[in-house]
C-alpha cells in the first residue's frame, strides 16, 4: 500500500495518491464500508446473488464517480459554483412542473435516456454555493452573509420539501448550514436559530409537510399506537436491533430479516438487519469504521490550503454524517422515519453517486495543491 | 496565539485557527451524536434484550395443534362399526378474502355449487369468528380437488383441507345406538370453553352429537399434538422446529352384535318399532334398534335443510324409540305381576280363579274386560300367563294395591333410567300415589290399580327397561346395568369394561322365580301358548311373554292425519322374551306400533333375531372381547362418564 503519508509534507517528492488525486486511507475507509454493504445486501435480499452484483455494479460506478470528481482542481469548482447552483435550481423548479411521479412525490427529471434527482446533486452544488459565496469575504462570517447564505439554502431547501423530499431536503440544509457553521456564524445566531426553530417546525407542521410525513412523524412519536400500520417499521425494526443482542443472531440467522418481518430491508433499514446478525458489537466497529471516515476527511478538511476547500470539505463530511445519524436515529426509534439510507452500505445507486463524488472532491482539496506554501 | 481582527485585510492564521476550532467542535458534536446512538442501541440490544428476542419469536413462532385421529369403534366381533376415511374439504377463510360474493362465485365457475350449499356457509359466516376457515363444499371428488388447485393462486382465503372424516359402514341399521359426529357448532364451542378444554379441541372440527359417539366422546376423541413452526411475515411455514405428536382417541368394542342388530332392522322392515337384545350374565347390550332410521353419514358432512326436513316425519325417525319410546308394556310384565302376587303370599303355585270374561270391584259398574270376551274359565298362574289371562291380573292387582306394585316393579328399573351407556333415555312412568299426586293432583282410585295388572293404565315402559326386566327374571334376580361399551383399546392396552352388577333382587322364595319362568316357557312352548306357534320348531327352548297394547303411540301433541288415525290407533304389538330357557344367553324385547297382535307381529321377529343368535351352525364367531388378552395391568379405568 503506496501510503507513506507522514505528517503534511509539503516539500516532499509529491506521493503516488497526490499523481492520481487519491487519498488511500480514506478510500480504504470507504471500500470497507462497501464490504459490508454487500455482505448485509447478501443477507438482507434472502442470499441473492443478482442483488450483490448490482450493488457492486452502482459501487463501480461510483468508485469511477469519485475518481473524476477528484481530478477537478477545486479552484474549478470555485469558478463555476455559482453557475452549477443557477442550473441546480432552475432543474428543482423544471422537476416540480415536469418531473416524473413516483411514490406519490415528484422527484425525477426523465431524459429519455436516463432519469435524473435533481435534489441529489444539490447535495454537492449547494455547499459548493455557500462556501464560494462565505469566502469572498474575511472570516467569520457577519450577520449580513449569513443571512444571505441562509437565503440561498432556503431557495433549494424549500423547492425540495415542495417535491416533497423530506429526508433530501434535510440533507441539502444541513450541507448549507455546516457550511455556514464552519464559517464561523456566530455562536449567537446559532442560539437564536435553535431558539426560532420552535415555531419554524410549527410553521413547516402546517404549511408545508404533506399528510404522510405528519403521519410519520406521529408515528415515530408513538409506534405502538397503529402496529399494523406506519408503526410496523419502527416496531419490527426495534425488534430486529433488540433481538440481535450484545453478540447478534450471525449472519443470514436474523430472523426478522430472514423471514422477512423487516420492511425495506436493502435499502432504508438495512442497520437493522446489521444489527441483528452483528449485534452491538458489530455496530460499534461499523461505527468506527463511520468514525475514521469522517476524522479523516475532517483531517483533510482541516489541512486543507484555502478557506474554500476547507469549509467545503467540512460540510460534504458533516452532511455524510447526518445520513449517518438520520438513518441510525430513524431505525432505531430516536428520530422520525424519512428517508435516509445508511450512506454507502445501504442498496441503491443514486445516493452512492453524489456520496462517492462528495468523498471524490474531498480528495481532490487533499491531493490538488500549489506546490508552495 | 490567536488575535481577534475585523480588518477587511484578511488573517489566514486565524482563519485556520477559527476553521480548525470550529472542525474540532463539530467532530466532538460528532462523537457525542455517535454516542448517543450507541447509548440508545445499548439500551436496545443489552437492556432490552430479553423483550425485544421474546417479541422476535412471537413474531415467527406458532404453535400449531394437531388433531387426534378420532377411536375406531367395532362390534363384538372386531366388525368395524365407524371408520376414519379421508375427505377433501373445500373452505374460505373470510378474514382474508375481500369480496365474499365474487369469491364463491369464481368457485361457482369451477365446480358446481347447490344453493344449499351456499345459504349454509353464508349463515356460517355470520355465526362463527372470521379467522377461522368455514366450510363451501365438502367430499370434493378428486377431479373436483385438482380443478380447485390450479386455481388456488386466484382464490386467496381459499384452502383444500385434507381430513380425516367419520364414515359409518352400516349407516341407518345402527344409528341411534351408535350416534354420530357433526362438526363442532358455536354452541359445543362455548361449552368446550365452560369446561376448560378448549386446548384439548384446538384443532378438532367434529364432536359427538348422538349415542355412543357423544357418550364416548372423550375417550374417542384422543389428546391433541402440536407442531411449533417458523413461519414467515406472510405466514408460510419455513420449517418445523418441534413436534409433539397427537394421542389418538381410544378405539372402542361395543357388545352391539352387528349381525343380530342388521337381523332386527330388517325384520322391522321400515315399521315404527324397537328390537332390544340383552346378554342376562352380564347386561351387555347385544342389539338396540330403532325403526324407522336415517343415515348417519348425512350429518358427518353437515345435512342440508332438505334432508333434515325429511327426518321431521309424524314417523319421527330421529327419536330413539328403544330408549325413548314410552309405551304402556301390556301382557309383557304379566311374569312380574305374578311374581309381585306370590312374593304377597296372595296366590300360589296352586290357586286357580273362574275368569268370566271380565272382572268387576265390588259395588263399581264398571266392569274390566278381559281379551277374550267368554273368559278362559279356570284359570291358575301358569295358564293365566300362558293365556295372557287379563281377570286374573285385574284380580292379582286389585289384591296387591297400588304401593305393593309400584316398589315391586321399582325394583326391576321401571320409572328408573336404565343407565344405558348413551344419553337419549327417557325414565317412562311407574305409577304410584305419590306419582299421581304430583303429575295429575289427583288421589289414587282403586280402578287405577286394576289395569295396571295387564300392564295399561299409568304405567309406561321403554324398550331397553322392559328388555332389563326380562332379562332380571331369566338371570333369576340377577341385575346388571345394561352397557353398550364392551372394551377399549388404547396405547395403554385392551381394557375390557367389567359388568356393571346392581345387588341382586332376593325373593323370600327362591321358587317363586322358577314359577315366573315356567310361566313364560308354557307360553312359548306350551301347545295353546300365545307364541307356541310362532317358535314351534325351534332348535332351543325359550320363554317369553306377548303383548298387545292399546294404543298410544310416542309423542305428545302429534297431528293426525284423518286417514292415519285408525293406524296410529292400532294396537302395538310386544314380545319379550329369553333363551335358552335352562342356560339364558340372550334377553329380547320387541315393540311394534300400531301392529296389531305380540303374538302375531311381533314374536316373530323375536324368533328371527334368537335363531340367528343360538344357531350353533350360523358358526358364531366367539366374542372378540373373549379373544383379547386382558390387560390387567392397564391403570386408566375406564370411565363411562
Amino acid at each position: 500500500m503506496p501510503t507513506n503519508k507522514t505528517g503534511t509534507g509539503f516539500s516532499k517528492p509529491e506521493p503516488l495518491s497526490h499523481k492520481i488525486h487519491l487519498d488511500f486511507p480514506l478510500l480504504a475507509g470507504l471500500l470497507a464500508l462497501m464490504c459490508v454493504s454487500l455482505v448485509v445486501i447478501y443477507s438482507a435480499s434472502g442470499e441473492s446473488i443478482a442483488m450483490v452484483k448490482r450493488q457492486g455494479l452502482n459501487m463501480i460506478v461510483s468508485l469511477t464517480a469519485m475518481v473524476i470528481a477528484a481530478q477537478f482542481n477545486p479552484t474549478f469548482l470555485r469558478r463555476w459554483a455559482v453557475l452549477f447552483f443557477i442550473i441546480g435550481v432552475g432543474l428543482l423548479v423544471a422537476t416540480l412542473l415536469f418531473g416524473h411521479v413516483g411514490k406519490g412525490a415528484q422527484r425525477w427529471i426523465d431524459f429519455g435516456f436516463a432519469k435524473f434527482q435533481p435534489s441529489e446533486s444539490m447535495k454537492l452544488t449547494l455547499p459548493i454555493m455557500i462556501a464560494h459565496y462565505i469566502t469572498r469575504y474575511a472570516l467569520p462570517a457577519t450577520l449580513k452573509h449569513i443571512f444571505f447564505g441562509a437565503v440561498i439554502i432556503a431557495i433549494p431547501v424549500l423547492l425540495i420539501s415542495k417535491q416533497p423530499d423530506l429526508g433530501t431536503s434535510i440533507l441539502v440544509g444541513s450541507a448549507g448550514v455546516f457550511a455556514l457553521f464552519l464559517a464561523g456564524m456566530n455562536w449567537k445566531i446559532i442560539g437564536s436559530l435553535i431558539v426560532a426553530a420552535v415555531p419554524f417546525s410549527m410553521m413547516m407542521w402546517y404549511f408545508f409537510l404533506h399528510d404522510y410525513q405528519r403521519r410519520r412523524v406521529l408515528t415515530f412519536l408513538n409506534p405502538e399506537t397503529d402496529p399494523h400500520g406506519s408503526g410496523y417499521h419502527i416496531i419490527q425494526s426495534k425488534i430486529a436491533i433488540g433481538s440481535g443482542g450484545l453478540d447478534g443472531k450471525g449472519w443470514l440467522n436474523g430472523t426478522q430479516s430472514q423471514l422477512e418481518f423487516l420492511p425495506e430491508r436493502h435499502t432504508d433499514f438495512i442497520f437493522s438487519v446489521f444489527s441483528e446478525e452483528f449485534g452491538l458489537k458489530g455496530v460499534i466497529i461499523l461505527l468506527a469504521l463511520y468514525l475514521f471516515v469522517i476524522g479523516r476527511s475532517l483531517f483533510i478538511a482541516n489541512n486543507a490550503q484555502d478557506p474554500f476547500s476547507k469549509i467545503l470539505a467540512g460540510a460534504i463530511t458533516l452532511t455524510f454524517f447526518v445520513y449517518l445519524f438520520v438513518n441510525i436515529g430513524m431505525v432505531s426509534g430516536l428520530l422520525p422515519v424519512v428517508g435516509v439510507p445508511l450512506p454507502l452500505v445501504s442498496y441503491g445507486g443514486t445516493s452512492m453517486i453524489t456520496l462517492m463524488s462528495g468523498f471524490g472532491i474531498i480528495m481532490a482539496i487533499h491531493t490538488h495543491r500549489k506546490v508552495n506554501k | 496565539m490567536f488575535l481577534r481582527h475585523r480588518t477587511p485585510i484578511r488573517n489566514q492564521t486565524a482563519e485556520n485557527s477559527l476553521f480548525a476550532r470550529r472542525a474540532i467542535i463539530a467532530f466532538i458534536g460528532v462523537l457525542i451524536l455517535v454516542g448517543v446512538l450507541i447509548a440508545n442501541l445499548y439500551n436496545i440490544q443489552v437492556n432490552s434484550y430479553d423483550t425485544y428476542q421474546t417479541k422476535a419469536n412471537g413474531n415467527r413462532i406458532k404453535i400449531i395443534p394437531i388433531a387426534p385421529n378420532r377411536g375406531l369403534i367395532y362390534d363384538r366381533n372386531g366388525i368395524i362399526l365407524a371408520e376414519n376415511k379421508p375427505s377433501h374439504t373445500l373452505e374460505l377463510i373470510p378474514e382474508k378474502i375481500k369480496d365474499l360474493h365474487a369469491t364463491i362465485e369464481k368457485i361457482g365457475t369451477i365446480v358446481s355449487l347447490s344453493d344449499d350449499e351456499r345459504s349454509r356457509f353464508l349463515k356460517s359466516v355470520k355465526r362463527q369468528r372470521r379467522f377461522k376457515s368455514i366450510t363451501l363444499k365438502s367430499r370434493l371428488t378428486h377431479a373436483q380437488v385438482a380443478q380447485l388447485s390450479v386455481n388456488l393462486h386466484d382464490l386467496p382465503g381459499v384452502v383444500i383441507e385434507a381430513r380425516l372424516k367419520r364414515y359409518y359402514p352400516y349407516g341407518e341399521i345402527l344409528t341411534h345406538t351408535l350416534g354420530y359426529v357433526a362438526r363442532l357448532s358455536a354452541k359445543d364451542e362455548i361449552k368446550i370453553e365452560l369446561d376448560g378444554e378448549k386446548a384439548i379441541y384446538a384443532a378438532t372440527k367434529d364432536i359427538g352429537r348422538l349415542g355412543v359417539e357423544k357418550y364416548y366422546q372423550k375417550l374417542l376423541h384422543g389428546l391433541p399434538g402440536y407442531q411449533e413452526i417458523e413461519v414467515n411475515n406472510r405466514g408460510r411455514v419455513v420449517r418445523v422446529l418441534n413436534e409433539v405428536l397427537p394421542e389418538h382417541g381410544q378405539d372402542l368394542y361395543l357388545n352391539i352384535d352387528i349381525r343380530l342388530q342388521k337381523k332386527a332392522y330388517e325384520e322391522l322392515a321400515g315399521r315404527r318399532g324397537s328390537v332390544v337384545a340383552i346378554d342376562p350374565n352380564n347386561g351387555a347390550v347385544l342389539a338396540m334398534v330403532s325403526s324407522p332410521s336415517y343415515d348417519p353419514n348425512l350429518f358427518v358432512h353437515g345435512i342440508s335443510t332438505k334432508n333434515y326436513k325429511k327426518l321431521l316425519s309424524v314417523d319421527k325417525p330421529l327419536i330413539n324409540r328403544a330408549t325413548m319410546g314410552t309405551y304402556p308394556p301390556a301382557s309383557t310384565i304379566k311374569q312380574l305381576m305374578a311374581l309381585a302376587a306370590l312374593e304377597a303370599h296372595i296366590i300360589d303355585e296352586h290357586t286357580s280363579i273362574r275368569d268370566p270374561g271380565w272382572y268387576k270391584l265390588p259395588n263399581v259398574e264398571r266392569k274390566f274386560r278381559d281379551h277374550l270376551a267368554w273368559g278362559h274359565g279356570k284359570v291358575d298362574v301358569y295358564k293365566a300367563m300362558k293365556k295372557s289371562c287379563d281377570t286374573y291380573f285385574y284380580d292379582v292387582a286389585n289384591r296387591l294395591g297400588i304401593d305393593k306394585i309400584s316398589s315391586f316393579m321399582d325394583k326391576f328399573g321401571f320409572g328408573h333410567y336404565s343407565g344405558l351407556d348413551i344419553h337419549e333415555e327417557k325414565r317412562a312412568i311407574m305409577p304410584s300415589r305419590q306419582w299421581k299426586k304430583e303429575r295429575h293432583n289427583q288421589p289414587w282410585y282403586p280402578g287405577d290399580t286394576i289395569s295396571l295388572g295387564i300392564g295399561q293404565s299409568y304405567w309406561t315402559t321403554t324398550p331397553i327397561q322392559l328388555a332389563n326386566s326380562v332379562s332380571i327374571v331369566a338371570a333369576s334376580g340377577k341385575r346388571y346395568t345394561p352397557q353398550l361399551l364392551g372394551a377399549s383399546q388404547s396405547s395403554n392396552g385392551f381394557l375390557q369394561l367389567p359388568a356393571d352388577e346392581k345387588p341382586q333382587i332376593i325373593l323370600q322364595d327362591e321358587n317363586h322365580w322358577r314359577i315366573a319362568q315356567k310361566g313364560m316357557w308354557e307360553v312359548v312352548n306350551s301347545n295353546g301358548g300365545t307364541a307356541y306357534r310362532v317358535f314351534k320348531g325351534a332348535k332351543y327352548q325359550s320363554a317369553g311373554k306377548t303383548g298387545t297394547a292399546q294404543l298410544i303411540s310416542i309423542g305428545e301433541d302429534e297431528k293426525y292425519d284423518a286417514e292415519k288415525i285408525n293406524a296410529r290407533h292400532r294396537d302395538n304389538a310386544m314380545y319379550v322374551g329369553y333363551a335358552p330357557f335352562e342356560n339364558p344367553q340372550i334377553a329380547i324385547t320387541v315393540v311394534i306400533e300400531n301392529a296389531g297382535g305380540g303374538g302375531s307381529s311381533a314374536a316373530p321377529i323375536a324368533r328371527k333375531v334368537l335363531d340367528l343368535y343360538l344357531d350353533s351352525s350360523l358358526n358364531k364367531t366367539p366374542s372378540l372381547v373373549a379373544n383379547q388378552v386382558v390387560n390387567t395391568s392397564a391403570t386408566g379405568a375406564l370411565h363411562a362418564h
